[in-house]
Formats: structure tokens, sequence, C-alpha cells
């Protein structure tokens, strides 16, 4: 009887211990540094919600920032916008939030905690055509696109890469250099609508498409694999990227600190080596 | 094992017998619910009048119907070159036959994605068979022979599994009395091995068809996605729920609908059959 009875007691002890545990740790972690006083250098830990397009670009930018101010740490929350929008309409503890739709970010600005006059752009996208690099498709002008037997892969119009893709075809179309039928020619090469721009962009990657289009950011890290073709900004869509910082930031002089750092020339030219459009 | 049937089969007193029966649908309950409730949520959701417009619409009647040939053949082709595998499987012992049946279970693990991956670095027109096809100007990939092939690699496991299970079921004393009589293998196979495993046989025929009809992630990156080509309803309906829900709902009841008659009727049809024998 004795002996069973520590059998059991023993895994609750450790159960009741690991509940106190976890405990200490919410309540350390809801209790975090608090705003350092005013007019020192930035210091303690600031959370930063980004688009997950954003990544690759605000790791390294995380990274640099946490190098220059030392004591800094940065926490990155990378998801779904739509779904950062929501978490944070939800209060959600964040300080900074950097996304890809100005619609994301009314979201988060219906819920009180972002100051309308505070959003700034911090870099702008576009699209581009892509081919492997050994271009099988021949493609060495936007022309080339109507060309028929071309392998053409786009993103389906649910992803947004999609839809400005059917919005440059059509504005090309109303140029006679690409005569009014261009649009029709060139989506009779479409072999496949992908789920998604990334999708798009690993198809042309593999060598299974002659070319797709997507967002400039995408072929940043695989420069040498693929061959880039700009489309030119009349033909373009400007997607700008903004960014806030939220009114009950915990710590408001480091999240200010670390937006005047994406907007100075260093973080501009980190996010332009990804491919973003700077802005002046 | 004979001897202690009827000892089983004695019947219950009737009052413990509903008692029994009582508990056991309460235990199956919660499962039954589990998949009963989507179904119905979903019923419950439509717009009917967006449903009889939607069900008449070209997307619909493409994607359906091509769901519906490239399913039947991928079942087809899991028939014919299922079948010799089971076989060798349930009666022959070779060397790295262990290995041979984990590779048959690997596609039913692998996510369905990883297996469109796969299938486009074998098939891919860079891909390990797919580029010395290529220089013959054959190309798979975004093409429906790809939409067969991704459904196919998923589902044909379902089918072998169940065929070697039938097929090891068979009494061998009933082939071998056949073979005595002077039946040939082909004779004895056909006359005997499958009436004997048909019906293990064709639930397992069923279940790669189910299986084939659903496929969405390997067909997705392998296949890709154009309407009237290479979008199945799976792809329709995902792709559906990112721009228009009540789309989308009707595309996942018009497939469910499609599946449950077609399910019904081969039940009831493999029931007489079975019945009759």
């Amino acid at each position: 009887m004795t002996r069973h009875a520590v059998f059991y007691v023993r895994p609750l002890l450790l159960l009741l211990l690991l509940a106190l545990a976890f405990l200490t740790a919410c309540a350390g972690a809801s209790t975090a540094p608090g705003a350092p006083a005013a007019g020192d250098a930035p210091s303690g830990a600031l959370t930063v919600f980004a688009a997950s397009s954003l990544t690759d670009a605000f790791s390294t930018l995380g990274d640099t920032f946490e190098a220059e101010y030392q004591g800094v740490t940065i926490n990155f929350s990378f998801a779904n916008a739509q779904q950062l929008g929501t978490q944070i309409t939800e209060g959600a503890p964040a300080d900074v939030f950097a996304t890809a739709l100005q619609d994301h970010m009314d979201l988060a600005i219906r819920s009180g905690r972002i100051d309308p006059e505070a959003v700034t752009v911090f870099a702008r996208n576009r699209i581009v055509v892509v081919a492997p690099a050994d271009n099988p498709g021949n493609v060495t002008s936007l022309r080339d696109l109507a060309r028929p037997g071309l392998r053409l892969v786009l993103a389906d119009q649910a992803a947004a890469a999609g839809q400005y893709a059917l919005s440059f075809l059509d504005k090309a179309s109303a140029l006679p250099e690409y005569g009014a039928d261009y649009r029709e020619r060139v989506l009779a090469n479409v072999r496949s609508y992908e789920d998604s721009v990334r999708a798009t962009f690993t198809k042309v990657l593999l060598g299974e498409a002659d070319a797709g289009i997507v967002f400039s950011t995408d072929p940043a890290s695989d420069r040498d694999r693929v061959l880039v073709l700009e489309i030119p900004a009349e033909l373009n869509t400007i997607v700008e990227y903004p960014i806030a910082p939220l009114d009950d930031a915990a710590n408001p002089a480091l999240a200010r600190a670390f937006i005047d750092f994406v907007l100075a020339p260093r973080g501009q030219a980190i996010l332009g080596s990804f491919g973003f459009q700077q802005v002046n | 094992m004979e001897s202690s049937l009827p000892q089983v089969a004695r019947p219950l007193p009737r009052r413990r017998t509903v008692h029994y029966t009582l508990s056991l649908w309460l235990l199956a309950a919660p499962l039954l619910l589990l998949i009963a409730a989507p179904v119905l949520a979903l019923v419950a959701r439509v717009d009917f009048s967006l449903f009889l417009a939607n069900l008449t619409s070209n997307v619909v009647i493409r994607a359906i119907s091509l769901s519906l040939v490239t399913s039947l053949i991928a079942t087809l082709l899991a028939l014919c070159f299922g079948l010799p595998l089971a076989y060798l499987l349930a009666r022959r012992q070779f060397r790295g036959k262990m290995i041979v049946d984990t590779l048959i279970d690997l596609p039913m693990i692998l996510p369905p994605a990883v297996a469109g991956i796969a299938l486009l670095l074998a098939f891919g027109r860079r891909g390990l068979i797919g580029a010395p096809l290529a220089e013959f100007g054959i190309t798979l990939a975004f093409t429906q022979v790809a939409v067969i092939m991704a459904q196919t690699f998923v589902a044909a496991p379902y089918f072998v599994k169940a065929a070697t299970a039938a097929l090891l079921g068979v009494e061998r004393e009933l082939e071998q009395s056949a073979a005595l009589d002077g039946a040939s293998p082909l004779q004895v196979f056909v006359a005997i091995t499958i009436p004997l495993s048909w019906p293990v046989l064709s639930s397992g025929l069923v279940m790669t068809w189910a299986r084939a009809l659903g496929e969405f992630g390997a067909t997705i990156i392998f296949a890709g996605n154009l309407a009237g080509r290479t979008q199945t309803m799976p792809l329709a309906i995902y792709l559906g729920f990112e721009r228009d829900l009540q789309l989308a709902i009707v595309l996942a009841l018009v497939l469910l609908g499609v599946a449950f008659l077609v399910l019904l009727i081969v039940k009831g049809w493999l029931r007489q059959r079975v019945g009759a024998v």
C-alpha cells in the first residue's frame, strides 16, 4: 500500500513543480523590463511583429541593430500579416508592426492601438519576370512572354502577385508595342496558376517553367540561379510596406529607435540587398 | 479455431444483447460525431440558390470530370501493377522483401507536398528520369499524366496493402487441390484466388479510388493548377477558399456528394455480388 502511494505521489509532485515553474516563468515574462529613462541610449527588449515575407530582411536588420546597440534584444514574430493584424487587435504584446499590405495595418489601426499618423512606408516591392539561369525559353524581353509554346507559370489570383501580374498584362496590352492581344497570348502560355508566389518561383528555380512572374524580393537569395527581367514602372504595381510603433509599446524609445534604423541609409541598404526598393 | 466458433455464436439473452449494442453505439458516437459534424456544417452553410447556379458552372463540371477520369485511371493502374506486386509480397520469399514492403508504406506516411516535390525531382524537366525523357520531347510536369502519376503514387499503396492481406487470407489448400486437378497457375488465380479474395481486394480498390479522388498536395506541386487541364476538384476547392468561401463550399459539397453516391453504389453492388457467391 505504502509502496504504491510513493509511486503515485512522485509524478504528482513533479507535475506540481512543473506547473509552479511554468507559472513563475509566465509571471517573469509579464513583468519584463519597462521603458528606460528618457534620454538614455536605447536598451531592453523589443517585440516586432512582421509579415513573413520580411523574415530574411528583418532578421538581418535585427542582428545589425543588436550589434549597434549593446544590451538590446529584438524578438521577432514572423507570420501571415493578416494573422498578426488580428493578434494585435486581440491585444497581443507587440512594440512595432511591419507588414506588406496597408490592409493589415488598417486592421491594427482600427483596433486603436496604432496612430495612423505614425505609420511610415519603409520599403517598396514590385513584380519582375524570372527565368532559369540557362534560359531554356530564351526570354530576353517582355514581348517573349507571348511567344507560342513558352512554358509560363503565374501565381493564382488568390495571391497578390497573381493579381499584379494580370494588371501588368492589362497595362501592356494598352500599349501599341505589345499589341491589344498581348494579355490573351501570354495567358495562353500559362501552364499553371500556382497557389502562392513562392511556389511560382520554385517552379522557375527548378527549371520546370521557362518563365514566371514573382516579386523582386523572391529571387534575392538565388541571384546566380535565375535571370531577372525588370517590368517598367508604368506597367508595374508598386507595393508599399508600412511600419508603425504601437501606442502602448512597453518601450517607446526603443521602438522609435528601431524604426529610425530601418529608415536610415544602413537599414535601407540591407533592405535593398534583399530585393526591396528603397524609400527616399 | 473452428471448434471455438459455435461457443461464440451461441445467442446471448435478448436484454443483454440490447445493452451491449447500446454501449457499443455510445462508444462509437464520438468518432461518428467527429466525422459527421463537419460534413453537416458544410451543408448547413451552403446557400442553395448559389449551389444550383454553381453546379452547372464550367469550372465545376470541368474539375469534377477531370477528377473522376484521372482517379479512375489511377485506380486501374494500381490494380494492374499493384496486384502482381501484392502477389509477390504475399506468396514469394525474396531478399529485400522487408525493404520493398516498407517502400510501399512510404507514400502513405510522406506529407503529400513532399511527395509532389519528390515527383518533380524525379520526373520534372530537370529530374532524374524526366531529363532523359525531355531529350525525346516528353514532358510530364503540368500535364494530366502528371495528375494521374501523383494520384497513383499516393493512392496505390492502399491497394497493394489490402491486396497483400487479401491474398494471404486465401486458403492455400483450395488452390493446391485445383492445381492437382490439372488447373494451370493462371486458371487457379482467376478461378480460385481472385473470387476468394475479392471482398478484401474490392474494398482496397474503393479505398484507393477515394484517396486518389481527394489527392491535393502532390497534384498541385507536380501537375500544377490549370482549369480544365490539371485542376482537379480538391485544387479548385483549395483555391476557392482563398477567393470565395461560398463557391468553395459548393465545390466541396459536390465532391462529397459524388464520392458518397459512388461509394454507396459500389458498396451496394459489391454486397449483392458477395451475397450471391
